[in-house]
């Protein structure tokens, strides 16, 4: 036979690539409608913590002693004020920006630090493992809410300390997860291929493993921020996080508390934003996970 | 050196570094014992005698089967000499240097040494394109991404696999059959002069085996390959092999060239392997079992022989000394006493 070089040209054809994994996750998921209602509600929120400023209808800061705890559907108060006579919907939407900001911040950060943790330990095995993953089990030893609480209390009340707290809650959580899925990604024959083909462990953690453990370490986190978001409020609410006059749900709720006898409806509104956002982004992360399930 | 093939000339392989007469590969002495390590609170556990004491060599060029039934150590005996899993006790040489010492490190053995995975679906990286897989390898060992590109679809070309087609696509967009031919054209990506197949064609149905067989052997003569064929289809072995080893719980039984090992069976294990293949003329078949029962627990193995329990022709002897490989023919050996007019063995004629 002849040569190899002969047979074809010496460079790449253009190949037609196919559908890729994720391109078949995004199909799956735009097919399921609780999961794209559930996004819509998710960028709705999003957007209007955004562009609050611009489509606020009043200053959220600004009280009114003779205009406190209007009903809902007050003229000028379309969702009624607070305690202090500030527009509760303004108030609302301000809001967003920090319980969202704490919702989402101390996931990412978990996920940046507990799939390193979890990824790495998972790969190298052995008695690093072991080490590891029993360090990490002394965490789920509290409760998650106790921890949270704990941890804000020793370090202080504040936004950047209740990340901070969220954080290292999450971690372990998220660690956990990304050893048990790299231990089973580990052992896979196109993992002992690549070794065999000389590969780093390094090289093979980025090409090989990374992309197969991700995607569900993912799911899990986005599963987090509902978690998050109702331990930050319950941070709020306790006087640990965020402090007055800043507009946060979790906060609000705590202020509101007082009122909850005179306007009960009014009351309820922190709540029900944190129930809707956090109810939208479980359904999401449950249609990413059921689009994610396919094949092997 | 990753581009081109290398075609072997008439007087031998370019790479040889001994000569053809140096096998390529021989393995001495190769153990591996499973066990639950001693740790804190637990005891030490029974220990799995995978593999006990294994030799062989492979020679340059040819196809050397191994067969057994499944637990026999033919598999854990691949990831052995893979260096997937590290020995216990053992030496590989190959073509005449020790894996691992100065003179062949091991990223110097494994370029030189690949191996094809039975399960064709597992074995690729659902995540990768079928190009992006078999670059992989020639990246790793420095060929810029374009020639790995170039160098994957040649491959592919090669293994029936038309480039335009067949580049871009994911694991799950392909056949089983074509599967393992992306397994294959991943494992000659780095130019081996050995080839592992471990069970390579089993989970194949049988027209697609046949396919895959006939482009392993185009393969080989291309290539100029040499392969270590390991398959529990016996029909197979023989029409792949040169030589083939017979394996029975971690060790060896019988070691021969195909035609005479299938021929005239010296280990009473080899022809019960033989007699239980299933006949082509229907007065031949037979209802009665050629071998009864399971092989024994490689945990604790049976003292003399190993085969002694099961075994037809099992005397006194063969229950409490354990025979070596001896020779049985021009370069056949068989671990049994039969084989060996002095050992006393009643059922030797005279």
């Amino acid at each position: 036979m002849a040569p190899i070089a002969d047979s074809v040209a010496l460079k790449p054809a253009p190949t037609k690539r196919g559908r890729g994994y994720w391109g078949s996750v995004l199909l799956r998921l735009r097919r399921d409608p609780v999961a794209m209602v559930a996004l819509a509600v998710i960028l709705l929120i999003v957007l209007a913590a955004v562009f609050a400023p611009w489509i606020a209808p009043a200053d959220p800061f600004k009280g009114s002693m003779i205009r406190r705890l209007r009903p809902i559907g007050t003229p000028g108060y379309l969702l009624g004020s607070d305690e202090l006579g500030r527009d509760m919907l303004s108030r609302l939407l301000y809001g967003g920006r920090l319980s969202l900001f704490l919702g989402v911040m101390p996931v990412i950060l978990a996920f940046g630090i507990g799939s390193t943790i979890g990824i790495v330990a998972g790969y190298l095995g052995g008695w690093i493992n072991t080490v590891t993953m029993r360090t990490i089990d002394v965490f789920f030893a509290f409760p998650s809410v106790l921890l949270a609480i704990a941890l804000s209390g020793a370090l202080g009340a504040g936004i950047l300390n209740s990340i901070v707290s969220l954080t290292v809650v999450f971690v372990p959580q998220i660690a956990r997860v990304a050893e048990s899925v790299t231990t089973q990604i580990r052992t896979r024959d196109y993992v002992e291929a690549a070794r065999i083909s000389g590969a780093s462990g390094f090289t093979i953690v980025r090409v090989h493993v990374l992309g197969n453990v991700l995607g569900p370490i993912f799911v899990y986190a986005t599963s987090l921020i509902s978690v998050s978001m109702i331990l930050a409020s319950g941070l709020s609410f306790l006087g640990l996080g965020v402090r007055p006059p800043e507009p946060e749900w979790g906060l609000m709720l705590n202020t509101l508390r007082t009122a909850i006898y005179n306007q009960p409806l009014v009351a309820a509104l922190p709540g029900v934003m944190i129930f809707l956002t956090s109810i939208s982004f479980n359904l999401f992360s449950d249609g990413l996970r059921s689009a994610m399930e396919v094949r092997q | 050196m990753i581009i081109g093939a290398p075609t072997p000339p008439p007087g031998g392989f370019p790479r040889d570094r001994g000569g053809p007469g140096q096998p390529l590969l021989s393995v001495k002495g190769l153990v591996k014992h499973f066990g639950v390590k001693k740790g804190f609170l637990t005891k030490a556990g029974p220990i799995v005698r995978a593999v006990d004491g294994v030799d062989f060599d492979v020679v340059k060029g040819e196809t050397l089967g191994i067969v057994g039934e499944s637990g026999c150590g033919k598999s854990t005996t691949a990831r052995l000499v893979m260096q997937i899993i590290a020995p216990d006790a053992g030496d590989i040489l190959f073509d005449g240097e020790r894996v691992g010492s100065q003179a062949l490190s091991l990223n110097g053995f494994r370029k030189q040494v690949q191996m094809v995975f039975q399960d064709s679906y597992a074995s690729l990286n659902p995540r990768l394109t079928v190009e992006d897989t078999i670059a992989f390898g020639p990246k790793v060992h420095g060929a810029s991404g374009r020639a790995a590109t170039t160098r994957a679809h040649d491959l592919l070309h090669r293994v029936g696999l038309e480039p335009a087609r067949f580049a871009g696509r994911y694991p799950h967009e392909l056949s089983g059959g074509q599967r393992q031919r992306v397994n294959i054209a991943r494992a000659l990506a780095l130019d081996p002069r050995l080839l592992i197949l471990d069970e390579a064609v089993s989970a194949l149905d049988k027209s697609v085996e046949a396919q895959v067989l006939n482009l392993l052997l185009d393969l080989k003569d291309e290539f100029g390959l040499t392969y270590m064929f390991i398959s529990h289809d016996l029909n197979v072995v023989r029409f792949m092999s040169n030589r083939v080893m017979v394996m029975y719980l971690g060790k060896v039984a019988e070691f021969g060239p195909s035609e005479a090992l299938f021929e005239t069976p010296k280990h009473p294990y080899t022809g019960a392997l033989l007699a239980s293949m299933p006949s082509m003329d229907p007065d031949a078949r037979t209802e009665t079992a050629p071998l009864t029962g399971d092989p024994p627990n490689p945990i604790n193995p049976p003292p003399g022989c190993r085969f002694n329990p099961r075994c037809a022709k099992s005397a006194a002897l063969c229950g409490h000394k354990e025979p070596t490989l001896l020779d049985a023919g021009v370069d056949h050996r068989a671990a049994c006493w039969l084989v060996d007019p002095a050992s006393g063995h009643p059922r030797i004629a005279a």
